[in-house]
């Protein structure tokens, strides 16, 4: 590299060698894609999260639009059932249905309603009436409704669920990870810096945590008092602060000598105010490293939790509930377990490459 | 060298301490109890069976006994599975998960380490630049899911193997279970052995060996030796987690092991069942991370100079 008047900074060239890092770049704009469909895509879909479609449950993935032909005649049969109507004649001309009804009892003109209200339907024009009411002819409209990733066990959208179930596990994992990562850096930044035996107590302290069996502490908590979707955030960030301390009082210890350190203390800057203006900033590049590659354990391990029942709670659901609903129902309908791993892996994956895209930018060796 | 062995162990008791207290009284101050069915018992059936376990005597009374009687070897009766002790129940599911967290572990590191050496002895190979995205993707493949696709695509489809249950440990049954476990373990084994190989193959004494002349297969041999202690190092905690994942293994695939029993006796209010279960994974992860470290000693001898 040629020095010129304004040559980069550490931070920008760290920029710009992840820039360069094309398989991070990628996992980058797939995060940003999936995010950002979690947070708006769910207008999109035309789908409400909690509409059921009770005639058109676990279909699978497709474009084609629905009710299709296969699910029309059932719909329509539990729907003349319901409106105490027999079906005398249904004949298909485009998308609208020639329905003749028919009832010894006088057909009820009120049961048209049932039509519409099936959202399979729209709203019926009555073409004619014969036998002094005894049967109608209708025109009705056929909806077309999409679901691009097919339905669940209750007919509702796949995918409007799993973009509102992604939100809860993306936040969880953003929230719980920044909580361990405010308690990681404090702890480490402290230990690191007083150093000598209060490092000792300190460290060895996280060694002990490091050997309980974590997991089964937070299976312990979560199943001993009612599942929450604040116990589970601090029973997470409880258990994955740990690796963050370690890392940060590693770094710590080698700035601890340097002199801009030593300048603060010559002037007159107490601890605290050291630590936090010129320790922490300069952990900044590891710190960042480890919290991106903390995301996905902290997703994944929410994901668990809920996967065994312990975790996100009905009526919220994240994709470890919609995992959990889809490995209960996998020799039916394997699109349900399919479809919300697919969104978790995908997430997980991103984040493992975006991670290790920025430790190689920001290796300093890399140059 | 007994030394270091023996101060490790002494250390590991404030640990092991520290899990008894804080399982024990977790358990204690939620609500419900072991005797809690959905029928509820009369007061005086109810007040008799309290007295018999003990459970009417004041917390710090019973915390006491029950250390006392751990320090004994005993850990009780299963308040949930009659007339067994816990003792009795580790028996049976200990062998389970110890042979499933085993196979999967010479699983994971015989593909680990093998992917790992190739990659690092090509580097820009096939191997090398597709272990970038495979480490991140086993990485991401949770058990949950790994474990149900299993299922459909060789019990369901295929029809080649059981869809679970344990059946006496008949190796049929066992393939899935522990394919389940190995497979997020061989990226991040792969990638370790990868990172540590390529870099003790540029330090100065392999560059030395190899100027002299010497086959790479030995050359290869000599820089193994030091690369593999960082993987040698992650075994410990590995062989660990591969216990503690085991609770979702174990529950899909219908496995009676102590990850089994563990959930179970949490669900049920088992206290000594659930104590017992804790208390044998916290003393498994201890050894096993002694373990390790004894063996990067052993590997190491600038390690053994300083312990």
């Amino acid at each position: 590299m040629t020095i010129t008047a304004a040559a980069p900074g550490p931070a920008r060239r760290a920029v710009l060698r992840f820039a360069r890092e094309r398989t991070a770049m990628a996992a980058l704009a797939v995060l940003i894609l999936i995010a950002l469909a979690c947070l708006i895509g769910q207008g999109l879909t035309g789908h409400d999260p909690e509409r059921a479609y009770p005639d058109l449950r676990q279909l699978p993935a497709g474009l084609t639009a629905q009710p299709d032909a296969e699910h029309l005649r059932p719909a329509l049969e539990r729907l003349a059932f319901r409106m105490r109507v027999r079906l005398d004649a249904v004949a298909r001309d485009g998308d609208t249905l020639r329905l003749t009804l028919g009832s010894d009892a006088g057909v009820d003109r009120r049961s048209l309603a049932y039509l519409p209200r099936s959202a399979l339907f729209g709203s019926p024009d009555i073409l004619d009436e014969r036998d002094g009411g005894r049967s109608l002819v209708v025109a009705v409209p056929i909806r077309r409704l999409h679901f691009l990733l097919g339905t669940d066990i209750q007919g509702r959208d796949l995918l409007t669920r799993c973009l509102v179930a992604g939100r809860i596990s993306l936040a969880i994992g953003l929230a719980a990870s920044l909580v361990a990562l405010l308690i990681g850096v404090a702890y480490g930044a402290t230990a690191g810096f007083i150093g000598g035996a209060v490092d000792a107590v300190m460290m060895r302290g996280v060694d002990v945590l490091y050997a309980l069996p974590f997991v089964f502490f937070v299976i312990l908590l979560l199943v001993f008092f009612r599942p929450s979707l604040l116990l589970m955030l601090v029973a997470i960030a409880a258990v994955e602060w740990l690796d963050m301390a370690r890392v940060v009082r590693a770094v710590t210890l080698s700035l601890r000598e340097r002199d801009f350190v030593r300048a603060a203390r010559a002037l007159g800057l107490g601890t605290p105010r050291i630590i936090l203006r010129h320790i922490v900033p300069n952990t900044l590049g590891p710190v960042a490293v480890t919290a991106t590659l903390l995301v996905p354990q902290v997703i994944l391990l929410e994901s668990f939790l809920s996967f065994l029942g312990l975790g996100v709670q009905e009526p919220q659901t994240s994709w470890g509930v919609l995992i959990a609903e889809g490995a209960r129902s996998i020799e039916g309908a394997p699109h349900m377990l399919a479809a919300p791993a697919a969104f978790l892996i995908a997430t997980l994956v991103a984040l493992n490459l975006i991670g290790d895209g920025l430790a190689d930018a920001l290796d300093p060796r890399g140059d | 060298m007994i030394r270091f062995i023996l101060r490790r162990l002494l250390q590991a008791v404030p640990t092991l301490l520290a899990v008894v207290t804080v399982s024990f009284f977790l358990m204690r101050l939620a609500p419900g109890g072991p005797f809690d069915l959905e029928r509820p018992l009369a007061p005086a059936a109810m007040e008799n069976l309290r007295r018999v376990y003990g459970l009417d005597r004041p917390l710090v009374a019973q915390f006491g006994s029950y250390l006392a009687a751990l320090v004994r070897g005993d850990l009780g009766p299963s308040f949930s599975f009659r007339d067994q002790s816990v003792l009795d129940l580790i028996a049976r599911g200990l062998p389970v998960s110890a042979t499933l967290g085993a196979l999967a572990l010479v699983l994971a590191t015989a593909l680990g380490v093998g992917l790992g050496i190739a990659a690092a002895l090509r580097r820009g190979g096939v191997v090398d630049r597709l272990l970038g995205v495979g480490a991140a993707l086993t990485l991401s493949l949770p058990s949950f899911v790994v474990a149900p696709l299993l299922q459909i695509a060789f019990g369901l489809t295929l029809r080649w193997l059981p869809l679970g249950g344990w059946n006496d440990g008949a190796p049929s049954h066992l393939v899935l279970p522990v394919v389940t476990l190995a497979l997020p373990q061989v990226g991040a084994l792969a990638r370790l052995t990868r990172t540590s190989l390529a870099e003790t193959l540029r330090t100065q004494p392999v560059r030395t060996m190899r100027s002299l002349g010497l086959p790479p297969a030995r050359v290869t041999r000599h820089a193994l030796r030091g690369a593999l202690l960082p993987v040698v190092a992650y075994l410990g905690p590995l062989a660990a987690s591969l216990l503690t994942g085991s609770v979702v293994v174990e529950t899909i695939f219908g496995l009676p092991g102590i990850g089994r029993y563990f959930v179970e006796g949490a669900l049920n209010r088992d206290y000594t069942l659930v104590m017992g279960t804790v208390l044998l994974v916290a003393g498994l992860v201890i050894a096993l991370n002694l373990a390790a470290d004894l063996a990067c000693a052993w590997l190491d001898p600038r390690l053994r100079a300083a312990s």
